[in-house]
């Protein structure tokens, strides 16, 4: 790795010279759709290094503040000085261009392929300094590292933990109708670092983390029949744990990992929601309706699952407790069409799909109210999951030719957009929050 | 040309590491795949190519003369949110389950669709259920349940990418597909 990464470097710079544009490299571009009111002005000054490096640390922490819709990082061509030490920071030339916060930093290489990344973070008002740590780095994670230092800034100015150093996992489906393939790809939660756990020429849809983060519970069509897998993303080793006859769908771990609720198939195709233990493999019924039950998601507390029902006629979110003979109770009322619920880390809100004139979005819905609040704008919007800090919903969007995965605050004051270039992206899951990587 | 530099850099080295990564744990899933797909069931794989060479029943949807006439698949169509059968599609389940009744050994998967709007797991259920009548319809018919498989892959394979009404109705749509004899 490390004679091939040299190597690489000794081609960048004839590379450099080849007319590729940024877009034909790039797997996922972000653009921000929608820009808040007032957000945080902030300078990312370029990192100082005497090593080439593999990553704009500084440009990739910059991005991550971006797109939370909390920050606007100042443009570079717009800072009048790029100080790489505390003491080179003027802060009288910060306040001219009406930043609030600057951060330095460097990084310095340290052989064999590793670094010491070293930031601080001022606010310029004050001119106190705020953050200052070294965190040590790898060829590999220097990227990982630059979010782990978006968290750390993000935290201590927001005061919320960031969810910049985590990961997404989504479907990409290439080709034509007659000869499609579905890829199950793991980034990071910029997007970048894609790679590919399971590629088939038959659907694989619901991506569903465990709360480890280690393995990913989703639906594979392979044989030309839904089952439910769980696989161990280190080893690639996978476990089918439900293959009925009929439908094996819409799994979700439970908090502590040991469960997934599922969405299973009578002989006659009805539609209920169970509960897998993954160590015993037995399963319980949490539903028994003619209606359709389906897409469970669980409370943080474990306790009890929400879940999309049309008893009622059309598409309503409901919540049942995991408790015998427990009765679901509708939760949503606004509208005529709210599926696929997902469960706020603090258990308060939910992203569902809601319909409206025609069109498709999402919403939050406050879990003890059911009141909603519509957060996206296109037209055929899906699969929402919560970022494990639950400030930003990640989602698919679709009517613009492509499938494409945005993200919208909360607040309902930002959408990014995490485009595809070639591929039609969709059923985004936000990892949780993992240690160490 | 620093920041070029940099980025370049970025990119090759994603490549490589994505690379890297897929050499582990990745491309051996991949293979899992392709050997439950290809050798795990030989006569499945037959009737996916059968099933792929169904062009016969998308042709005869919209030229409606083969429909009928068809026997080894047919494609049955719904309105939005409908999982009743129209009339029209009468002499195709007549055929068909005239067809499952003189032959006890001859079997047919059911695979339902929905088109591309709403949730995907919603979808999944809804297309169970488009396959479920056209099994209800075909039981009528004089099918016995031994002979019928449904599969219902909701959203996931419209055989019409576009994002209008004219897509949709082309994949709101169940698939009779014959397995053959066993």
């Amino acid at each position: 790795m490390n004679r091939l990464t040299k190597t690489l470097l000794g081609c960048v710079a004839a590379l450099a010279f080849m007319a590729c544009t940024p877009s034909a490299w790039a797997q996922l571009t972000i653009q921000i759709t929608h820009g808040v009111s007032a957000p945080i002005p902030i300078g990312l000054v370029p990192f100082g290094s005497d090593a080439l490096l593999p990553v704009d640390v500084a440009g990739v922490i910059n991005s991550d503040l971006d797109r939370s819709g909390r920050f606007a990082g100042l443009a570079r061509s717009n800072m009048l000085q790029t100080p790489t030490t505390a003491a080179a920071v003027d802060f009288a030339q910060w306040r001219l261009v009406k930043t609030d916060y600057v951060v330095i930093g460097r990084v310095i290489a340290s052989g064999k392929g590793t670094y010491r990344v070293e930031f601080e973070l001022f606010n310029v008002v004050t001119a106190e300094r705020l953050l200052g740590f070294a965190l040590p780095a790898t060829v590999k994670n220097l990227r990982l590292v630059a979010h782990q230092a978006s968290d750390m800034i993000y935290e201590k100015i927001v005061g919320v933990p960031g969810a910049f150093a985590t990961q997404i996992a989504y479907v990409s489906v290439q080709g034509t109708p007659r000869s499609r393939r579905w890829r199950l790809v793991i980034a990071d939660s910029d997007g970048e670092m894609p790679r590919t756990v399971l590629e088939s020429k038959f659907p694989i849809m619901s991506p569903s983390w465990a709360p480890d983060g280690e393995r990913l519970a989703y639906v594979s069509f392979e044989g030309e029949a839904s089952a439910v897998y769980v696989q161990t993303l280190l080893t690639g080793a996978r476990d089918r744990v439900s293959a009925r006859a009929g439908i094996n769908g819409a799994p979700a771990f439970s908090p502590d990992g040991k469960r997934l609720a599922l969405a299973l198939s009578q002989p006659d195709g009805n539609v209920d929601v169970f509960v897998l233990d993954l160590a015993t493999r037995t399963t319980l019924r949490v539903t028994d309706d003619p209606a359709i039950d389906t897409e469970p998601s669980w409370a943080p507390d474990g306790r009890s699952l929400y879940f999309t029902s049309d008893r009622s006629g059309r598409p309503q979110i409901y919540k049942i407790a995991l408790t015998p003979n427990a009765q679901p109770q509708r939760v949503t009322f606004e509208g005529n069409y709210n599926a696929r619920p997902r469960v706020a880390p603090d258990g308060s809100l939910l992203a569902v799909v809601t319909q409206d004139q025609g069109v498709y979005r999402i919403a939050s819905v406050e879990a003890a109210t059911g009141r909603s609040r519509v957060l996206s704008s296109g037209r055929l919007d899906e699969a929402p999951s919560f970022a494990p800090n639950g400030q930003t919903i990640l989602y698919s969007a679709r009517g613009a030719g492509h499938g494409v995965l945005e993200t919208a605050a909360i607040d309902g004051s930002v959408t990014s957009r995490i485009s595809a270039l070639d591929a039609d992206v969709r059923e985004p899951a936000w990892s949780p929050r993992v240690g160490s990587r | 040309m620093n920041r070029l530099l940099a980025f370049v850099s970025v990119v090759l080295l994603s490549v490589v590491l994505v690379g890297c990564a897929s050499h582990k744990g990745a491309v051996k899933s991949a293979t899992d795949i392709s050997t439950t797909g290809g050798s795990g069931s030989g006569a499945y794989t037959g009737t996916s190519s059968a099933g792929v060479g169904t062009g016969s029943a998308l042709d005869g949807s919209s030229s409606g003369a083969s429909r009928s006439e068809n026997l080894t698949s047919a494609t049955i169509y719904f309105d939005f949110d409908k999982v009743e059968i129209r009339p029209e599609y009468a002499s195709v389940i007549a055929a068909h389950g005239a067809r499952l009744a003189k032959d006890r050994s001859l079997k047919m998967r059911l695979e339902g669709n929905t088109d591309e709007r709403g949730s995907s797991e919603y979808n999944v259920a809804l297309g169970e259920r488009r396959a479920q009548s056209v099994k209800r319809a075909l039981l009528l018919q004089g099918a016995t349940e031994a002979q019928l498989s449904t599969v219902s892959y909701g959203a996931e394979r419209p055989v019409a990418d576009g994002h209008s009404e004219e897509s949709w109705s082309q994949n709101r749509r169940v698939e009779i597909v014959t397995l053959g004899t066993r």
